[in-house]
C-alpha cells in the first residue's frame, strides 16, 4: 500500500476479565501484513480469548484493538460488517454448520456476500475444497460424515471462501494425526505465499511453530511475554518461555526444525 | 488492500475487434468477477484458432479470480483453439499455477439422484424401523424398570426428584392456570342449555364428570407432552450430538438408567398428581362460573358434585395418567436418542417427539374410553 506499512493487527494495552478473574492484564501486540504470527501460552492463559477480542466476540474491559487501522471495541454489527468481510476464522472445533453440506457451508458465505452466479459459487467452493487438501467429495458430505481432520480442511475452507486478507486459527493442527498436521503447516504458508494472506494463529503445536510461523508472541499471567521469530524466542531467558522451547517436546521439535534447515 | 480493491474497477475482457488479442484487466477477485461472470457467455471471442490473453492489466487476483480465468481458458480450448495467457505478474501466475493444478483433481460429483420408487421404499424401510426400534426401545425401558425395581438400590433418586421438580412442580402454574379456564369454558358453553331446561343444577354434572374423567388427564398430558416430553427429546438429543451419550457408553453406564428411566419415574409420579390439581382447578373454574352465570351457590354446587361423581369417575382419569406418563417419558426420549449428529435433526427429533407423544396420548385416551365402556365403568 505504502512504504511503511501499518500493523494490520495492533492492541494495545488490553484488559479483559471474566467477571473477578482477569485474564490479559495490559496485552500489547503487533502483527504486521503478510507474515503468519502465532500465540502460543499455556493452557487456559487466554490465547483463545484475545482471539475472540480482536474478532468481536467479546468485548474487553479497556485498552484498544485496531485491526487495519480501524478501532473495534465498541463497534456495531453494522459498522463491523465491512471488517468482518475482510477476515476469516477457523474455529478450534470447525464450527461447520450441521445441517449444511460441505460445499454448501463455503458457498454460503459466498452467497451472503457476493453477486456471483450460484453456478460459479459451486463452482469456486470445489476449488477452496479442493485448495484445502480435502478430496472433491467430500463436498456433498454432511459435517457429521466427515473425521476430525477433514471438519478442519472443511472449516478452513469456509475461513478462506471470500479470499480474506487476514485469517484467524484457533488450534488448527490439535487433534490432527501428524500427517495431516504437517500437511496444515504447509497448507497456511502456501496459503500466504500464494494470497497474500497475513495469518494469526493460536497454537500448541510446536512443529507448527517450527515450521510455519514467521513471529511468534508467548502470552503468560496476562501478560506478552516476548515476541520474536522462534530462533530469537529461543535464546530468551525467561523461564515459562525456556520452559516451553526447552521442554522435552520442546526440544524435539526444534532439532526436526533443524535437521530441515 | 481492500480499500485499495474497492478503487479498481471490476473485471472485464476486452476484446479488439479484428485481431486476436485479448486485454484481460481490472480486478479479477470475488468482488470484482460478478459482472464479467454474468456477461461472459456473450464475449465476442476472435475467430482465430490461436489466441493471445493479455494480463498484464490484471491489478488483482485471488483464488475465485483465478478460478474464472482457468475455466475461461478451459473453455477456449474445449472450442479447439490454442490459448496463450501473457503478461501475468509472476505472483498472480504462481496463484493461477496452483489453482490449475488443484483444479485437475476436481471432479465433478454428481450426486446420486433416487427417483419415486425409490423414496417410497425408503420412506417405508424407515417407518418400519422407526416402529421396530420404538418397540425395542420400550422393550428395554420395561427390562430395565423391572430390574430397577428388583434392585431399588440401584434407582438414582436424585435426578427422579430433579426431574419431579422440573416435571412436575414447575408445570402447576400453567397446567392449572389452563384446567381453571377449561373449567370456565365448559360451564359457560354448558350455562345457556341447562338455562333452558331449568336444569341449572346439573352444571354441576357436566363440569366434573367432563374435567375429571376426561379433560384433566388429557389437558395434563398435552401440556406435559409439550413442556417436558420436548425438553427430553432435546436434552438428550444434544447430548448425543456432542457425543456424551457415547461417552455414558465407554463409562459403563447405561443410558437407559440414568437418562430414561429417572424420567419415566418422575413423570408416572408427577402425572396423576398434577391431574388431580387440574381436577380441583378446573371444578373451581366451572363452580365460579356456575355462580356467576346460573346462580348456582358453592355450597349447592359441591353438595351437587358429591352426588354426582362417584370414586369411579375419578378413579378412570387419575388411572389414565400413569399411562400418559409412560407414553410422553418414553416417546421424548426414544426421539432423542434417534438424533443423528446436527443441530437440525435435534429440531425435527423435537418436533417429531411431541406431535407422536399428543398422537399416542389421544389414541391412548380413545382405547380407555373403549376398554372402560365395556367395563361399564
Amino acid at each position: 500500500m505504502n512504504t511503511a506499512q501499518p500493523a494490520v493487527i495492533d492492541i494495545r494495552d488490553l484488559h479483559t476479565s471474566y467477571g473477578a478473574a482477569e485474564v490479559h492484564k495490559g496485552v500489547s501486540l503487533a502483527v504486521q501484513p503478510g507474515e503468519i504470527f502465532a500465540l502460543v501460552g499455556g493452557s487456559g492463559c487466554g490465547k483463545s480469548t484475545l482471539l475472540r477480542a480482536i474478532i468481536m466476540l467479546l468485548r474487553p474491559q479497556s485498552g484498544s484493538i485496531r485491526v487495519f487501522g480501524q478501532e473495534t471495541i465498541g463497534l456495531g454489527d453494522e459498522q463491523a460488517l465491512p471488517l468482518r468481510r475482510r477476515w476469516g476464522v477457523m474455529f478450534e472445533r470447525g464450527a461447520l454448520f450441521s445441517s449444511l453440506t460441505v460445499a454448501e457451508n463455503v458457498g454460503m458465505v459466498l452467497h451472503e456476500h457476493t453477486q456471483l452466479s450460484p453456478h460459479l459459487i459451486e463452482e469456486v467452493a470445489a476449488v477452496k475444497i479442493a485448495l484445502t487438501g480435502l478430496p472433491a467429495d467430500a463436498g456433498a458430505k454432511y459435517p457429521s460424515e466427515l473425521s476430525g481432520g477433514m471438519r478442519k480442511r472443511a472449516a478452513l475452507a469456509r475461513a478462506i471462501a471470500l479470499d480474506p486478507e487476514l485469517l484467524f486459527l484457533d488450534e488448527p493442527t490439535a487433534g490432527l494425526d501428524p500427517l495431516s498436521a504437517s500437511g496444515i503447516d504447509e497448507l497456511v504458508r502456501s496459503l500466504r505465499d500464494a494470497l497474500g494472506l497475513t495469518i494469526m494463529m493460536v497454537t500448541h503445536d510446536l512443529d507448527l511453530l517450527w515450521r510455519a510461523a514467521d513471529r511468534v508472541g508467548v502470552l503468560d499471567g496476562g501478560h506478552i511475554l516476548g515476541t520474536g521469530t522462534m530462533d530469537e524466542l529461543a535464546q530468551m531467558e525467561h523461564p515459562v518461555i525456556r520452559e516451553y522451547f526447552y521442554g522435552p517436546r520442546g526440544r524435539a521439535a526444534r532439532e526436526q526444525a533443524w535437521k530441515k534447515k | 488492500m481492500a480499500v485499495e480493491q474497492a478503487r479498481q474497477s471490476p473485471a472485464s475482457i476486452e476484446v479488439t475487434p479484428g485481431t486476436a488479442a485479448v486485454h484481460c484487466t481490472g480486478a479479477w477477485t470475488v468482488r470484482g468477477i460478478a459482472r464479467l461472470e454474468r456477461q461472459l457467455s456473450s464475449i465476442p471471442w476472435p475467430t482465430a484458432a490461436e489466441l493471445a490473453l493479455d494480463g498484464s492489466a490484471i491489478s488483482a487476483l485471488d483464488t475465485s479470480g483465478a478460478w474464472l480465468l482457468h475455466r475461461t481458458i478451459r473453455m477456449l480450448e474445449q472450442q479447439g483453439r490454442s490459448v496463450v495467457l501473457r503478461e501475468l505478474r509472476p505472483e498472480f501466475d504462481a496463484l493461477l499455477k496452483l489453482i490449475t493444478a488443484r483444479a485437475a483433481a476436481l471432479e465433478p460429483v454428481v450426486p446420486p439422484e433416487s427417483g419415486l420408487l425409490a423414496s417410497v421404499g425408503h420412506w417405508a424401510w424407515d417407518g418400519m424401523h422407526g416402529i421396530y426400534d420404538m418397540l425395542a426401545f420400550t422393550g428395554e425401558s420395561a427390562t430395565v424398570l423391572f430390574r430397577s425395581l428388583l434392585h431399588p438400590g440401584r434407582i438414582r433418586w436424585r435426578p427422579i426428584l430433579h426431574n419431579l421438580q422440573t416435571a412436575g412442580f414447575e408445570a402447576l402454574p400453567i397446567t392449572g392456570l389452563l384446567s381453571f379456564l377449561m373449567g370456565i369454558v365448559i360451564a359457560y358453553q354448558g350455562a345457556d342449555q341447562l338455562q333452558r331446561f331449568g336444569a341449572n343444577i346439573f352444571i354441576a354434572d357436566l363440569v366434573g364428570l367432563s374435567m375429571l374423567r376426561e379433560l384433566a388427564p388429557l389437558l395434563t398430558a398435552i401440556i406435559v407432552a409439550g413442556r417436558s416430553g420436548s425438553a427430553y427429546a432435546a436434552q438428550i438429543g444434544t447430548m448425543k450430538v456432542t457425543e456424551e451419550i457415547d461417552a455414558l457408553r465407554t463409562i459403563g453406564v447405561g443410558t437407559h438408567e440414568l437418562l430414561v428411566l429417572p424420567k419415566m419415574i418422575a413423570l408416572i409420579i408427577a402425572l396423576p398428581l398434577l391431574t388431580v390439581y387440574c381436577d380441583v382447578t378446573g371444578v373451581l373454574g366451572g363452580m365460579l362460573m356456575a355462580r356467576s352465570k346460573l346462580d348456582v351457590s358453592f355450597d349447592v354446587f359441591l353438595n351437587r358434585l358429591g352426588d354426582a361423581i362417584h370414586l369411579s369417575s375419578f378413579m378412570t382419569g387419575i388411572a389414565k395418567a400413569p399411562v400418559f406418563a409412560a407414553i410422553i417419558a418414553l416417546v421424548g426420549c426414544f426421539q432423542g436418542l434417534r438424533v443423528g449428529g446436527s443441530a437440525d435433526s435435534v429440531g425435527r427429533r423435537t418436533t417429531v417427539s411431541v406431535v407422536q407423544s399428543i398422537f399416542l396420548v389421544i389414541v391412548a385416551d380413545a382405547l380407555f374410553s373403549v376398554v372402560f365402556n365395556w367395563l361399564k365403568i
